[in-house]
């Protein structure tokens, strides 16, 4: 019986192939938006996860530089102002910091042998690997001595290790960035994609005053670094160092008060908030979206199935004639409308995996797609259709076959 | 003893009762036909006509009085059971043919099959055979458009035959067709009850009447036994 319900379905959808296709739009649009809006929703979530699980919620960034809109300015640090003595000072006068991480970084053309590969690199101290939560796979990390005495040694990413030396052995190797050589004496843990989509593989770090002596050129201050990180023992301690940290500065740095700030402190929990603020809007955005066209759809096949019903009725009423019940006829209505909605939700699904994919290319916001998102999609859109399609189904399975037989038109 | 295909008992069916506009469209009316036979029922518009073939097709069974289908009582049967009641009993043909214009012959004749719950891949022979009993085995993939009026009314029948149901019930099925033709579906119906097939038509038309074996006249609600009596 369901063969033959499903075969009149489709007999009579294609007997108006383009009414059918324009009344699903509304469908396609409301899938696609909520494919997409869960994918994105998903991917935030997931991303956000890395993000404490990978940096560390306990953890606090100063860049050199002023700090402007509400503090959130990624790229700081083009105008030096932090060194290594505020880092001293930070570790020195707040006891609640307990690793403390003063950088200097660049970019640069790491050279091996015939292989060469643009990276970026970083001269750090020890407590780095504590507060990045990253170790060493394999050879070994730096030693004090070569924080000290600036020793020409790199430990190299995943990606750089790949992209220098393939299958061979990278450690003990000297490489070159720039006109420094630096002998590989570890490779990192791989870390795979960060927070923001960037390659957090593709670094080589060096000892803090390597990087100083030798590969960051012109320091405009003594003792200059491009920013301080630094990690606290519990959580909750992160807004009062917070505070700490910047009156600290401002009166290391001499700044009057009302003076605009050479620094900006950004805490990972404020970012965390913005990123899931911009992404709950977005969400919400979406939703929205998804909804209107699902109901603005669902009006739409209600509507082309109150249609269908009166342009039927003869039919409808022949088929009374030779014995199809009421309860026949309802799902035969039933099966169109949501053919219709079904058909337009497997299209949305489709262009709503092909919109979250072509996000997550471009790098616009991080996506996750999966079964659930799919299965919730193709759900929704059966719901529309048994929604919308149940009042004119019911209509055709109410008419009086005598009435419907003698219908004219 | 065989059971009548229609026995009916002193039927009534009062529209708008009650009101001003009451009227008695059927007054006891009694009838009764037997397998194999060829009933005629003939009546100007507004006799009751009409009324009694609703009732006759098992639309209607808003009645008062007695109808019996096939032994099976019809009063008050619901719009499911009245369903499944026609499915099994009942073959209509319509002056107006009612094809579905987007189905070839054979589909349309399938078409009741589905209904009667019968196998997919049973139902083609099934319609074959009912097309090639109306002389149509030709015609089988042709949509109605392409057809003659005639040929469609051949459709029609094959419909009504295709699930081999106690009574053909036809209502003006020569109404919309030239003289000829209708001779020529008329002569089908004769063919079929000479088959075995029990036929009741329904007509205004004394001279399509006069091809059944009984004709029965419907006047004010009242169905009387005509003396006119063609013997084929």
């Amino acid at each position: 019986m369901w063969r033959d319900t499903f075969g009149i379905a489709v007999s009579s959808l294609r007997g108006n192939w383009l009414r059918s296709a324009l009344t699903s739009l509304g469908v396609i649009i409301g899938i696609a938006a909520v494919i997409v809006m869960v994918s994105v929703g998903q991917g935030t979530q997931n991303e956000i996860e890395k993000m404490v699980s990978g940096l560390g919620a306990n953890r606090l960034d100063i860049n050199s530089g002023a700090s402007r809109a509400g503090g959130v300015r990624f790229g700081g640090g083009s105008r030096m102002s932090l060194t290594q003595s505020d880092a001293d000072a930070i570790r020195q006068q707040i006891p609640e910091v307990a690793y403390i991480n003063a950088s200097l970084r660049g970019g640069g053309q790491a050279v091996f042998a015939e292989n060469n590969w643009a990276t970026s690199w970083q001269g750090v101290e020890a407590d780095y690997f504590a507060i990045n939560d990253w170790q060493v796979a394999s050879g070994s990390g730096f030693e004090d001595a070569d924080f000290k005495s600036g020793n020409k040694v790199a430990l190299i990413g995943e990606t750089v290790r790949r992209e220098l030396f393939g299958e061979s052995e990278a450690i003990g190797e000297s490489i070159r960035i720039g006109k420094t050589p630096l002998q590989v004496i570890g490779v990192l843990e791989s870390k795979g994609q960060g927070g923001f989509g960037q390659d957090q593989d593709d670094i080589v770090l060096v000892p803090l005053e390597t990087a100083r002596r030798r590969m960051a050129g012109n320091i405009p201050i003594p003792g200059g670094v491009q920013s301080i990180t630094l990690g606290v023992a519990r959580a909750e301690d992160l807004p009062y160092v917070q505070e700490q940290v910047e009156v600290l500065l401002r009166q290391l740095h001499k700044i009057p008060p009302g003076g605009e700030d050479d620094f900006s402190v950004r805490n990972i929990a404020e970012i965390i908030a913005t990123r899931t603020e911009t992404t709950r809007i977005m969400s919400l955005l979406l939703g929205a979206v998804a909804a209107i066209s699902l109901i603005v759809g669902g009006i739409g096949i209600m509507n082309i199935m109150l249609v269908s019903v009166t342009e039927r009725i003869r039919e409808i009423g022949l088929r009374m004639a030779v014995g199809a019940g009421p309860k026949q006829i309802q799902r035969q209505f039933l099966t169109e409308a949501m053919l219709i909605s079904v058909g337009g939700g497997l299209i949305g699904i489709a262009l709503g995996v092909g919109f979250s994919l072509l996000t997550e290319k471009i790098g616009a916001l991080p996506v996750a797609l999966n079964w659930k998102v799919i299965s919730l999609a193709a759900v929704c859109s059966m719901a529309t259709g048994l929604f919308f399609g149940i009042y004119p189904a019911r209509k055709a399975s109410q008419l009086d076959p005598i009435e419907a037989l003698r219908h004219q038109g | 003893m065989t059971v009548p295909v229609i026995d009916i008992r002193g039927l009534g069916k009062v529209y708008a009762a009650g009101t001003e506009a009451e009227v008695a469209a059927l007054k006891g009316v009694e009838l009764r036909v037997m397998p194999g036979e060829f009933v005629a029922i003939m009546g100007a518009s507004g006799s009751g006509k009409s009324t009694l073939m609703n009732v006759l097709g098992c639309l209607d069974a808003d009645y008062t009085g007695e109808y019996r289908c096939d032994g099976v009582d019809v009063r008050r049967l619901d719009k499911e059971q009245l369903a499944k009641l026609r499915l099994d009993k009942i073959g209509f043909v319509f002056q107006s043919f009612n094809l579905l214009s987007r189905m070839d012959a054979l589909h349309n004749v399938m078409m009741p099959l589905a209904y009667a719950g019968i196998a997919p891949e049973a139902r083609r022979p099934m319609a074959e055979a009912a097309l090639t009993a109306v002389g149509l085995a030709s015609r089988m993939g042709h949509r109605p458009g392409e057809l003659s009026g005639g040929q469609q009314q051949r459709i029609a029948i094959a419909r009504a035959l295709v699930n081999k149901p106690p009574m053909i019930l036809a209502d003006e099925p020569t109404g919309a067709l030239d003289s000829k033709t209708g001779a020529e579906i008329l002569a089908l119906f004769e063919q079929l009850k000479r088959q075995g097939h029990t036929i009741v038509l329904i007509t205004h038309d004394e001279h399509v009447a006069a091809h059944a074996d009984r004709v029965c006249l419907m006047r004010d609600g009242v169905l009387t036994e005509s003396e006119a009596r063609h013997v084929a």
